[in-house]
């Protein structure tokens, strides 16, 4: 499949968002704090820009409300509807700690939950696609939900710290959700690796009685809508280097980074190291991101030799 | 309403294409491209039309195979390889993914007659139904960022204003060898139905569970090669030869 980078930046960028609005639903974090009211602000950015970049892949965005209709059968529908639900508890919780300097457990709890459930939306759509069988696993959505949390409770652990509360709660956790994140995606990965294939070029032209099918002559020599959307190939040569990188980057420099905030326990060590986590954490997701496309056949490719 | 139909729908019109007779010319390629650009819809842009780099929407094409049986070569080396032409386009599933998918009701599926179809003033051009289509029935417009996909000719086949003959798919009515075959594949008494019935018509990729309405009739049996070999050698073998035959035969030896 094709990563295109609007659907990248948004998946890692809203995943983020949400996974940050969560956390600090929560409560763990004193919200009288400086940093802890820009986190909520941060997040509700992240979570706007990811949904702003989304559109962009559009044919004709200026229709993207009736996007909003079918949530009764749509994945897609679905996680927008979600998306613009889910602003109503955040932005109130980011309302009670900007303005009033305080939490509002309810709207906390409630945003968190939702943004657990917009996330969940967001991976069913492509969990949800026979005909990508790397995609149409449970551990799709497994790994969406660990990486939201880990994204969360990392960048959590950076307002913590500089509110000088609560930081190391949300580094201990956020190791936890980093390992269990990478493990999920671990397996995910092996279930790729071993996958027989559930379609083939025998049973998409049904000549497979016949003997071994081998396609000969390609509609057309150039490439169409379908090539260029479904036909992606560069990344798969380096899928394996690429996906150690990610955990390399996203996964075990982040944990050593916040075994050093943790020591530290707090100041200007522990502010930087847990930055520094998130910076690398992001990159690794966004590798993570571009592989999930890239990596990814579509059936149709067996009408096209690929 | 991106539901599908609740019930089966009453007729289920489709497509039966026949692999033994397509001769792979894209007759129908063009004819559907022409009438379809002019029809339901948007028009069927080209992109870089002129250019090195040319590209364009269609909603039928065809592929070309070669099918190599056990112990057969590729055709290259002259063996017992077959070459098989596949005319593809939209199978108008009775579970049809890319219907469900849509977040807008766009794409939908008629009650009616089972025709897949998109209603282009919904469509956000997200090309999710494009991606929940094993078989790439569907692509994207570029110019107009709309979905197309093979509306079965539905401006042709219900148009009184045409002659009756011409009240088919473009590619149906087109097709210079008889490949291509438009009827009712829910009445068992149709033609399509009988020939689906008397050829062992089959589906394409139905472990992908979409159930489609097209059949395609499989390849008819060949005679191996070695059982033709006869005729060739003939040319340079005169043994057997009578009459007068066997007389220049004789003669020409002589000479």
């Amino acid at each position: 499949m094709h990563p295109a980078p609007s659907i990248i930046l948004f998946t890692t960028l809203s995943g983020l968002g949400y996974g940050l609005a969560a956390v600090l639903g929560l409560g763990l974090l004193d919200a009288s704090g400086l940093s802890v009211k820009v986190a909520h602000l941060a997040a509700l950015a992240m979570i706007a820009g990811g949904l702003l970049s989304s559109t962009l892949h559009l044919g004709n965005p200026q229709r993207a409300w009736r996007a909003l209709s079918q949530w009764w059968s749509s994945w897609l529908s679905r996680e927008g509807v979600m998306a613009i639900l889910t602003f109503v508890p955040l932005t109130i919780s980011a309302w009670f700690a900007v303005v009033e300097g305080g939490y509002q457990p309810v709207a906390g709890l409630v945003g968190a939950a939702m943004c657990g459930i917009t996330v969940y939306c967001t991976a069913m759509i492509y969990a949800s696609l026979r005909s990508i069988q790397a995609w149409n696993t449970g551990f799709t959505p497994l790994c969406y939900l660990l990486f939201a949390g880990a994204g969360g409770f990392l960048l959590a652990s950076v307002a913590g710290y500089a509110s000088g509360a609560g930081g190391t709660v949300c580094a201990v956790i956020a190791a936890l959700f980093v390992v269990a994140a990478w493990l999920a995606k671990h397996q995910w990965w092996t279930r790729l690796r071993a996958l027989a294939p559930l379609s083939t070029p025998e049973s998409a032209t049904g000549l497979g009685n016949i003997g071994r099918v081998r396609l000969f002559e390609r509609p057309h020599i150039n490439d169409n809508y379908l090539t260029r959307e479904m036909g992606f190939k560069v990344a798969r040569k380096h899928a394996l280097k690429l996906s150690r990188l990610a955990i390399l980057a996203g996964g075990a420099m982040p944990i050593v980074l916040l075994i050093v905030a943790i020591v530290a326990g707090g100041g200007a060590v522990a502010v930087i190291a847990a930055m520094l986590a998130v910076l690398l954490y992001a990159l690794g997701l966004a590798v993570e991101r571009w592989l999930f496309f890239a990596e990814a056949r579509h059936a149709v490719m067996n009408y096209y030799g690929g | 309403m991106t539901l599908l139909p609740s019930v089966p729908t009453p007729r289920k019109l489709g497509l039966v294409i026949d692999l033994d007779v397509c001769v792979g010319c894209h007759a129908c390629v063009i004819s559907c491209k022409e009438w379809n650009t002019g029809g339901y819809g948007a028009a069927l842009s080209d992109q870089d039309p002129y250019g090195a780099d040319v590209s364009g929407t269609f909603l039928n094409r065809i592929h070309t195979f070669e099918v190599v049986p056990e112990g057969g070569q590729v055709i290259g080396e002259a063996g017992e390889a077959r070459i098989v032409h596949f005319p593809k386009s939209c199978l108008h599933c009775e579970d049809a993914p890319c219907v469900t998918v849509c977040p807008t009701g766009a794409s939908y599926k008629r009650a009616e007659d089972g025709i897949v179809l998109v209603d282009e003033s919904k469509c956000i051009g997200c090309g999710l139904c494009a991606w929940s289509c094993a078989y790439g029935a569907r692509e994207m417009d570029l110019a107009a960022g709309v979905m197309k996909k093979c509306t079965l000719c539905v401006d042709r086949i219900y148009n009184e204003t045409l002659k009756e003959v011409d009240r088919v798919p473009s590619c149906v009515r087109t097709c210079p060898a008889n490949a291509r075959h438009f009827g009712d594949l829910a009445d068992p008494g149709s033609e399509v139905s009988r020939m689906v019935a008397e050829r062992g018509g089959f589906d394409l990729m139905p472990e992908q569970g979409t159930r489609p309405t097209n059949k395609y009739l499989p390849p008819r049996a060949r005679k191996p090669l070695a059982a033709s070999a006869g005729a060739a050698v003939l040319a340079e073998n005169t043994d057997g030869a009578k009459g007068f035959f066997a007389w220049l035969d004789g003669m020409l030896d002589r000479i």
